[in-house]
């Protein structure tokens, strides 16, 4: 009979391979699962590969995809490490999305002076709609996940409204969109592809997020807090504010992230401005251990994932929510492979 | 008017009583299931495939349930005997089916059936304003109903029901007394699941008979805030789901006679609802005794030494 | 004779720990049968062994000769064996009625509530006990939540007993009422196994004792063959125990005084009702009292972490009750809590990161926004150093050390920050004798220092070998102050109960 026993440590091995491995079981998953839909996995995953790994243009497109979840990604991480669930990281991107295109729309700034009140706005914006989340956890303890996930929908719901109606551009043949942004309020690009500064500012976030959670006093009282928040109580540290600040901090980032997408890739607000990159984010923070550094390392290997995944969709005529099968498989995989870290097999003789 | 909205409020109440009851039924043995969004998702598909494979609205209702309870078994595994996280495992499970339905639901997409249709009880769908409205309804609603009941009788007066709050209360007591805390935490995960896949069915199968990609649109997390709401309790969760019905009713009317408010804001409506009532709900359990079952979450391990 | 019960060299291991290394033990039919031991002897190991919920790594188990494997309490409970456990199983949220439907093993699908109860009934009343079968458990005393144990085990018919620390949440008196029922049930034919480490219990009750150390069987002793001496001999084996005289002091100024005190109430526990107390300068204030008559109330508001309702906190002559200088006070005020695992530590961070727990932001650990790392460490090495942790290598998370090893830092790092007054909660409850020696001698040192300290726990040898004084608390009052050099156990038992002293 095989018994599983507790490690005494967690095995150092599979504490590293884990998440590697969780992704070749979730793709090896999903060719079974594609078998039995009719399509040809090898075919597929050739494909997907190629389209992000496979030219220049598509490592261009896997680490403009990698931006908005390196930001997310952070933001969800912040929060996970003090056990608080923001799963409303796709609604605090078009919040901030928004945020982003009202300076642009509206303001009349112009140059870099735009473009910076436009990220403080993005943020701003992001960071309050996950906030009202963060509030109403401290002050009354309401179930964040269920209050980020459900405002993700009045965000899109939002944005809807707004491209459909006041914000539409009159030129734009009826599309919900909203008019260009100015040229000068669109970030720059790089090497003639859509590469463009926000994932400089994302790498910076990467370096200033890991100096903020392992370095910094409020990093020590975050983990303490989520470690045990009675301990946290017990210290001194004031919990309640620090939900309300974390919380914020999470959306800020994610709304940075919208602010990459109005401002970098589309140049304007549209609908559907996020591919679920909110949601791919809860993937991200949970594979990378919430840890900064961690967290670039697995956005840009969902990126290859997501990039490939879009090329299915010409490539194959798969619908693009075909993607989350596999971001859905890869945590089953790492939930099952966290148990053998925590525990081994052993064969042994039931009695005697 | 009034019998019109009525019954459409219990319409649209019908997919969200089904999942909410799901979720009640897991939660109370102790394990949250955030995956309900993917398990209606599934039961939708297969539901509708299946109904319109073997051209039987019964089968349909059958499948689904069996097809959600087995994309429920991978969370309950996970959660019951690998004793994973609960909350990354539920929202795997949501990722799961939207993606898996989005795959295999490619084919039926712009396929009709003819849906449930209205089944008249006698006698009582004569009383008037709210006998059309009520007993004038497909079968499915009266097995919601049915089902409130039920629930409610297998939670207080069976020896089953009674061993399932304790495991959902407190494991080791149950365990201690010789109760099968895995097989039974287990056993509420798949049922609940299937339930789950019941309510995404009546969306494929009676409330509007078609398939698309997605068609769930976060019912399956409003049922979960209702949970809260209904205070584990089934007959509360009754209410709930009409109240959501209702304003999915009225939104739904307003857009149709006409009104000069955006459908964008209209479609608000039931999730900014959602969220009042729940910071409602949560601030009156704050003042008295938590309904909540206290292992909620929290996985059973027997060796763990405290 | 035959035992009814035999355990043969039993072995288990957890991670890291061997718990069980091939224990035996004994148990015949009719017998109160008292396993001895110190904590991590593995007496609740074997208990739990016995129960079904371990499985052991090897090793036999035989009743009436018949070997038997449990692969769940399920086995466990038809063999006969029922246990009350240290931490009740009880579903706090349910009725007294529904928990003991629990333990009816041909139960019905369909619940016949009327006819089960008086079933239930018939069994409370043949005990003389009175509780409301409609009282959901959590409001009940602990006391009473035992009786709903010893309940549920009658209900089951059990042929052996398992009592682990019965004792640990009662009055002296509840103590006696208890023996009264273990006698009655020895009398039925039933075996019980009874676990304690209150020697005076274990001379009263015990037909026969096996004494436990390290996980293994130390002796096996019938009545007659033991007495109180030979027993702790055996339990403590060759460790010694220091010694140490207490000098005495003279204590003239207040650093604490407490007026009228209401506070809220909380779960399970009662609140403070007028309290009020005096603390002296340089004394060391014994509280006894039964868990769960406001001790941790008192604490929590002493510590800041509660604010009171009504009444007046003075420190050194001034109000601080509600004044801004209390944040400063409390700041000086160390805090040893009751649970030192759920809130004195956060477990999965590592034991420098819990030594600057209440000191992060002070001085030498802060630069600016920034943690200082090598002030931290330096920190780590003298506290290691100093109460001698057994820290484990670099990095390790506290929760892997040993109980006494997270006392001894939540010590350190309280007394670090140098307080006028330390409120140390059981600060010695689950420790072995050397660590526990060691808090108590941390203790007296600091007297020496002229801190005040108020000394709250139920184990009357540590209070009245601490103490300069004992106040006694019932239901959020004080029932009496005592000296420790002229009193008595029957007098602090009394005054535990409620008696108050003229």
């Amino acid at each position: 009979m095989i018994r599983f026993e507790k490690r005494k440590d967690a095995s150092k091995l599979f504490t590293v391979f884990a998440p590697f491995m969780s992704v070749l079981f979730a793709l090896a998953t999903a060719a079974v699962i594609m078998l039995f839909a009719g399509i040809n996995p090898i075919a597929a995953y050739a494909g997907m590969l190629n389209e992000s790994l496979g030219s220049f243009y598509g490592i261009s497109e896997t680490l403009v995809k990698s931006t908005p979840l390196i930001l997310t990604g952070l933001g969800v991480s912040i929060a996970f490490r003090m056990k608080i669930w923001n799963i409303g990281a796709e609604g605090q991107l078009y919040m901030g999305a928004m945020g982003a295109s009202y300076v642009a729309l509206n303001s009349g700034l112009t140059g870099f002076v735009g473009l910076a009140a436009m990220f403080v706005m993005a943020a701003v914006f992001g960071g309050i709609w996950a906030g009202i989340s963060g509030f109403l956890k401290a002050k009354a303890n309401v179930n964040e996940i269920i209050v980020t996930l459900l405002m993700n929908y009045i965000a899109i719901a939002w944005v809807s409204y707004l491209v459909y109606g006041p914000w539409k551009d009159p030129n734009g043949f009826n599309f919900p969109l909203t008019p260009r942004f100015s040229p000068d309020l669109v970030l720059s690009t790089f090497f003639n592809t859509r590469l463009h500064t926000g994932f400089i500012i994302a790498l910076a976030l990467v370096a200033v997020m890991y100096i903020f959670m392992e370095k910094t006093v409020w990093g020590y009282e975050i983990k303490v807090i989520g470690n045990n928040p009675k301990a946290a109580k017990y210290a001194g540290i004031s919990i309640d504010r620090k939900i309300i600040g974390v919380m914020f901090i999470s959306g800020a980032l994610a709304g940075i992230a919208g602010f990459g997408e109005a401002a970098g890739v589309q140049g304007r607000l549209q609908e559907g401005i996020s591919h679920g990159y909110g949601y791919t984010a809860i993937i991200v923070a949970w594979l990378a251990g919430r840890s900064a550094i961690g967290v670039f390392i697995v956005s840009v290997i969902m990126a290859v994932i997501l990039v490939g995944g879009d090329s299915l969709q010409i490539l194959m005529q798969l619908p693009v929510a075909f993607v989350n099968l596999f971001q859905g498989l890869i945590l089953f995989f790492i939930l099952a492979s966290d148990f053998l870290i925590q525990n081994k097999p052993v064969m042994k003789r039931s009695g005697k | 008017m009034i019998e019109i909205l009525l019954f459409a409020t219990i319409k649209a109440g019908t997919p969200l009583l089904f999942a909410t009851l799901g979720a009640i039924l897991m939660e109370r043995s102790g394990v949250i299931n955030l995956g309900v969004e993917g398990l209606m998702l599934v039961g939708a598909l297969t539901g509708f495939a299946a109904a319109h494979t073997a051209d039987s609205l019964f089968i349909g209702v059958i499948a689904a349930f069996f097809a959600a309870m087995a994309a429920g078994a991978i969370h309950g595994f996970i959660c019951v005997y690998l004793r994973g996280n609960q909350i990354v495992s539920g929202l795997s499970l949501t990722m799961f089916g939207i993606g898996i339905t989005s795959l295999f639901g490619r084919s039926f997409v712009g396929l009709t059936i003819a849906g449930f249709s209205k089944v008249e009880i006698p006698v009582l769908s004569k009383i008037p304003y709210i006998g059309q409205a009520i007993f004038n309804q497909d079968v499915l609603v009266y097995f919601s109903i049915i089902l409130v009941a039920a629930m409610h009788i297998f939670l207080y007066r069976t020896k089953t029901g009674l061993y399932l709050r304790s495991v959902g209360e407190n494991p080791g007591a149950a365990d201690t007394s010789g109760i099968n805390v895995g097989l039974y935490r287990m056993s509420a995960v798949l049922v609940g699941s299937g339930l789950a896949g019941i309510g995404g069915a009546y969306l494929s199968l009676a409330y509007t008979p078609f398939w698309v990609e997605n068609m769930t649109a976060g019912r399956g997390w409003i049922a979960v805030a209702l949970v809260i709401f209904a205070q584990w309790n089934s007959t509360r969760a009754m209410a709930g789901a009409y109240l959501f019905g209702g304003i999915n009713a009225v939104q739904l009317r307003m857009q149709a006679m006409g009104t000069s408010l955006s459908p964008h804001l209209l479609m608000m409506l039931p999730y900014l609802f959602t969220i009042a009532v729940l910071v409602m709900a949560t601030l009156r359990l704050e003042k008295g005794s938590t309904p909540e079952p206290e292992a909620l979450g929290t996985a059973y391990d027997r060796e763990d030494r405290k | 004779m035959e035992a009814l019960l035999k355990v043969e060299s039993v072995v288990k291991t957890f991670p890291g720990v061997k718990a069980l290394d091939g224990v035996c033990l004994n148990v015949y039919q009719g017998e109160i049968h008292t396993l001895l031991g110190e904590n991590g002897a593995g007496k609740s190991t074997l208990m739990n062994v016995l129960n079904g919920l371990y499985s052991p790594d090897s090793g036999n188990l035989l009743i009436n000769g018949q070997p038997y494997i449990f692969r769940s309490p399920k086995d466990s409970i038809k063999a006969g064996i029922g246990m009350v456990h240290q931490h009740f199983m009880l579903v706090y949220n349910h009725t007294v009625f529904e928990n003991i439907l629990l333990a009816v093993s041909d139960l019905p699908f369909w619940l016949d509530k009327k006819k089960l109860r008086i079933r239930i009934k018939e069994i409370v009343d043949r005990f003389g006990l009175s509780i409301d079968l409609d009282e959901p458990i959590r409001k009940l005393s602990i006391g009473q939540q035992q009786w709903v144990e010893l309940i549920k085990l009658l209900i089951r018919d059990c042929k052996v007993l398992i009592l682990d620390e019965p004792t640990a949440v009662l009055t002296p008196q509840e103590s006696d009422r208890l023996f009264g029922f273990l006698k009655r049930f020895k009398e039925e034919g039933r075996s019980v196994i009874f676990i304690s480490h209150k020697m005076r219990e274990v001379m009263e009750l015990s037909d026969r004792v096996t004494v436990l150390k390290k996980g293994t069987t130390v002796k096996e002793l019938a009545r007659g063959e033991f007495d109180e001496n030979v027993l702790a001999g055996l339990m403590i084996g060759t460790d010694e125990i220091p010694v140490w005289e207490r000098e005495k002091k003279q204590f003239t100024e207040n650093v604490l005084t407490i007026e009228h005190l209401f506070a809220d109430k909380e779960k399970n526990m009662s609140d403070l009702i007028d309290f009020s107390l005096e603390l002296r300068k340089g004394e060391i204030l014994g509280i006894a009292g039964v868990a769960g008559n406001g001790q941790k109330t008192l604490a929590e508001v002493l510590t800041g972490l509660k604010p009171p309702v009504s009444g007046k906190i003075f420190a050194d002559g001034k109000d601080i009750t509600n004044a801004d200088s209390r944040k400063a006070y409390i700041a000086g005020i160390a805090h040893v809590p009751e649970d030192r695992k759920s809130m004195g530590i956060a477990p999965e961070m590592t034991v420098d990161e819990n030594l600057i727990l209440k000191s992060y932001k002070e001085k030498p650990f802060r630069k600016f926004i920034f943690q200082n790392f090598k002030a931290i460490k330096e920190n780590a090495e003298k506290q290691i150093a100093d109460f001698a942790i057994k820290a484990g290598p670099k990095g390790t998370p506290i929760r892997l050390l040993s109980g006494g090893n997270i006392q001894k830092v939540i010590i350190a790092r309280e007394l670090s920050m140098r307080p006028s007054v330390l409120v140390a909660l059981y600060p010695t409850r689950g420790l072995d004798m050397g660590s526990a020696e060691y808090v108590h001698k941390v203790i007296m040192d600091a007297r020496k220092d002229n801190m005040s300290t108020i000394v709250i726990s139920e184990d009357l040898d540590e209070l009245l070998k601490l103490s300069d004084r004992i106040a006694v608390m019932f239901r959020g009052r004080i029932t009496g102050i005592v000296d420790p050099e002229h009193t008595s156990r029957e007098e602090i038992g009394l005054l535990m109960s409620g008696e108050t002293v003229q």
